[in-house]
């Protein structure tokens, strides 16, 4: 299987080929506007992957005019992306931007997630950071907000919303994650920053406005907080502590 | 006297169980050696009981019977802690091959979903 082997680079670059991936597990309701939005508002490929939907996801995004990968059966955001990054890797694109498939991102902000590439290998759009209204309840919130401190820290960077999955990831990142995006709970968003931060990339943000979900709800209920709280702790511990690639790995 | 008869009898057949399962190749050798050591010893010290009394003396237990439960705790300890590092093991596996057969499936020359019938339609689990 051929894995482009990583361009040796020492600094962030902006991306010549930017592919947008969309994780959707059925989301047959809306990733039909998402894609049509997005092709409206950006000239970039757009890779839907139906994270093993029962629904008709995959037709929908087909129909609307995306490319489409389909997961033979659920195996959650993390591993959807990094099927969308080998895919990436592998069609010659050097740069992903990841929208969710719930219409949450606002496609207006693509084209300066990837300008901020020039300057970071991840730039992150983040949620609290003065743009738009965006609010979660509680204890959620106090999760992700330790979880900011926290990545923050390390990367001795200031990140206010490391688990907004509205993210672009430059070509040094890309051959990264290519190969070994976390596949875990909130690895797709928390660990790969670890990850990322790790393997010696640097990380930004940039704020942007967040659009209400247009179909679903997010889960907020204090149960489901707790149980997010403290997988977000075992996250953050696991991953300061993980023995990983320490730099993007080119495997034969 | 009857109990040392059954517990030979047990760790017996408990062993030809163990060997009847690799022989039939059901149970992998990885798996049936930790197996085979546990009926091979359970059957020696059900042949010798003085010689595990003895044992456990040496290490201190008052009761010969649980050094025989803490063994039992422990080895039972280490095969659920090797079955869950297999079972990871495994389930990473299977991601990737799901995450390869969606990029295989993309350069098929007919379009990736197949147009299933509406409602229940689960892509891939119908081939």
């Amino acid at each position: 299987m051929p894995v482009p082997s990583l361009v040796p680079s020492t600094a962030p670059s902006r991306p010549r080929r930017v592919l947008i991936v969309v994780p959707a597990f059925n989301e047959q309701g809306v990733v039909g506007d998402v894609v049509r939005e997005l092709a409206r508002t950006v000239d970039h490929d757009v890779l839907v992957v139906d994270d093993g939907s029962a629904d008709r996801t995959s037709q929908v995004a087909t129909a609307a005019g995306a490319r489409v990968l389909t997961l033979p059966f659920n195996i959650g955001v993390g591993g959807a992306m990094r099927t969308g990054f080998r895919y990436a890797v592998r069609k010659g694109y050097d740069g992903v931007v990841q929208v969710d498939a719930d219409g949450q991102h606002d496609p207006a902000f693509v084209p300066e997630l990837i300008d901020a590439l020039a300057g970071a290998d991840v730039v992150i759009g983040a949620r609290f950071a003065g743009v738009g209204g965006y609010s979660v309840g509680g204890l959620r919130r106090a999760a992700m907000r330790m979880l900011s401190f926290g990545i923050s820290t390390l990367a001795s960077t200031r990140l206010t919303d490391v688990t907004s999955g509205f993210r672009a990831s430059g070509p040094r990142a890309l051959a990264l994650f290519a190969e070994s995006y976390p596949p875990e709970y909130l690895g797709d968003t928390v660990e790969s920053l670890v990850l990322a931060h790790r393997a010696g990339l640097e990380l930004a943000q940039l704020p942007v406005a967040m659009r209400a979900r247009q179909v679903g709800h997010p889960s907020q209920n204090l149960s489901r907080s707790i149980v997010y709280l403290s997988r977000a702790v075992l996250i953050l511990l696991l991953a300061s502590i993980r023995v990983g690639p320490t730099s993007p790995r080119t495997p034969g | 006297m009857t109990a040392q008869v059954s517990l030979v009898v047990a760790a017996g057949l408990l062993l030809v169980l163990v060997v009847e399962l690799m022989r039939r190749q059901r149970l992998r050798e990885k798996y049936a050696a930790l197996w085979l050591l546990v009926s091979v010893a359970v059957l020696f010290f059900a042949i010798f009981p003085r010689l595990f009394t003895g044992i456990s003396r040496l290490l201190g237990f008052g009761l010969p019977v649980n050094l025989a439960f803490a063994l039992a705790v422990f080895v039972l300890l280490a095969v659920a802690m090797q079955l869950s590092f297999e079972t990871g093991r495994l389930e990473d596996r299977v991601q990737r091959l799901a995450e390869e057969v969606a990029l295989l499936r993309a350069d098929l020359p007919v379009a990736p979903p197949p147009d299933a019938p509406e409602g229940q339609d689960r892509p891939g689990a119908v081939e």
